[in-house]
């Protein structure tokens, strides 16, 4: 399954960006493959208004079933929940930190509003 | 005609400026309150509201039985405001702008528009003011909307006043659109000087001939006038730095009504403007256009 990382660089070691909607880049790492591409949000960082909306359909599009980040908003939130994409919110600092810590089963599903946006 | 007061910096005087015009014109004149974030010309041109009407934008509701999910709408729309991820469409209606293209490009004509209230437009007569006000509601962040709402409700036979938002954002552009002619306020300062040539921009870019009111001279240096002087923009009034003109303002009084020596300033302005022969000022005019306003 495709997990999105929220990030500003282009590898596994770049570091984690805890935004969502205004983040430079999305890193989508593949689980059955082990393999990653990154998809650029200059148009997500450069908007007037949804950004997060945006953020939301570009993940959805790239076929992301999980969303691991920092927080993200309530309109994000709304679109990302009926699309069917669980969110996490993480501390790790770098993606590779992160996939670990998901992979351990160490990150909780935001389950409201409130819970994404810490 | 209407005269359109603007500024680059906030705060130099647009409303002193404006309401005080409006008073010292002594005919019947309209006054529209433009800054529908923050309307404060009702502080100094006191009177009964005469009327009173409720706004409202056109946002889309989705009829989920006659919706296939194809996202035509949400491809269409530029705002973020109807979203469709192969599923029924999600709508922000606080992002929407009432542009009615996702209602036009459904295949299905599954969506509808609806009624969202964004403020309201009152009407207060004040001696021989007609102010026309627009009020945005709290949390609502959309204006222009509110004040074409507001300019359509001048009569085109009555001279107006229009006191400008701050600035050269959406806003400002929506209501100094179809003006006659811009006054720009601003202050002898680097501040006031800086903010002023983005305004000088804005209102070139839109075409309206335009000049400076230089307010609280006396407070910082020539540069504005410099400036003024360099680019052949008329300077068509200067208001010193009076501490009786702020300690008026205070309270809510008119410099017109406190201090009636200033009253020759604003007759002097209302002559260059109101009453202007566009060609003394070296500019072409702009006719007020309905269909831009």
């Amino acid at each position: 399954m495709k997990i999105a990382f929220t990030t500003s660089g282009e590898t596994l070691d770049a570091p984690m960006d805890v935004r969502f909607g205004r983040a430079p880049k999305f890193l989508v790492y593949d689980t059955d493959k082990n393999t990653f591409e990154v998809i650029d949000n200059r148009q997500g960082v450069q908007a007037a208004q949804g950004a997060g909306i945006q953020a939301a359909e570009t993940v959805a599009r790239a076929g992301v079933k999980s969303l691991v980040t920092g927080h993200c908003g309530p309109k994000a939130f709304r679109v990302l929940a009926a699309a069917g994409i669980t969110i996490y919110c993480a501390g790790a600092t770098t993606v590779a930190a992160a996939l670990k810590d998901f992979r351990a089963g160490k990150l909780a599903p935001a389950e409201s509003v409130d819970d994404a946006w810490q | 005609m209407i005269l359109g007061i603007a500024s680059g910096k906030g705060g130099t005087g647009k409303t002193t400026v404006a309401v005080n015009l409006a008073r010292a014109f002594g005919s019947p004149v309209q006054l529209l309150d433009c800054d529908v974030e923050e309307p404060n010309d009702h502080l100094f041109l006191r009177g009964p509201v005469r009327e009173q009407e409720i706004i409202t934008l056109p946002v889309p509701q989705v009829d989920a039985s006659l919706c296939d999910a194809c996202g035509e709408c949400s491809r269409f729309c530029q705002y973020s405001a109807i979203v469709s991820l192969r599923t029924t469409p999600i709508v922000f209606p606080e992002l929407c702008h009432g542009c009615g293209g996702c209602t036009l490009v459904c295949p299905q004509g599954a969506i509808r528009e609806t009624e969202r209230r964004i403020g309201v437009v009152e009407t207060v007569e004040s001696e021989n003011v007609t102010l026309i006000q627009g009020r945005l509601d709290v949390g609502v962040a959309l204006a222009p909307p509110l004040i074409r709402a507001a300019k359509s409700r001048m009569r085109r036979e009555t001279p107006a006043i229009l006191d400008a938002p701050p600035g050269t954002s959406c806003p400002v552009i929506a209501a100094l659109r179809g003006t006659d002619l811009v006054a720009l306020v601003t202050e002898p300062t680097p501040f006031g000087l800086h903010d002023l040539t983005l305004a000088v921009d804005m209102v070139r870019e839109l075409g309206i001939p335009f000049g400076v009111v230089v307010n609280r001279v006396g407070i910082g240096d020539d540069r504005v006038h410099g400036f003024c002087a360099a680019e052949k923009i008329p300077v068509l009034l200067e208001i010193p730095d009076d501490r009786r003109i702020a300690e008026a303002y205070s309270i809510g009084s008119l410099i017109v009504d406190a201090l009636p020596e200033y009253r020759g300033l604003f007759m002097s302005l209302i002559e260059k403007t109101m009453t202007l022969k566009c060609a003394e000022i070296g500019v072409s005019a702009g006719g007020y256009d309905e269909n831009q306003a």
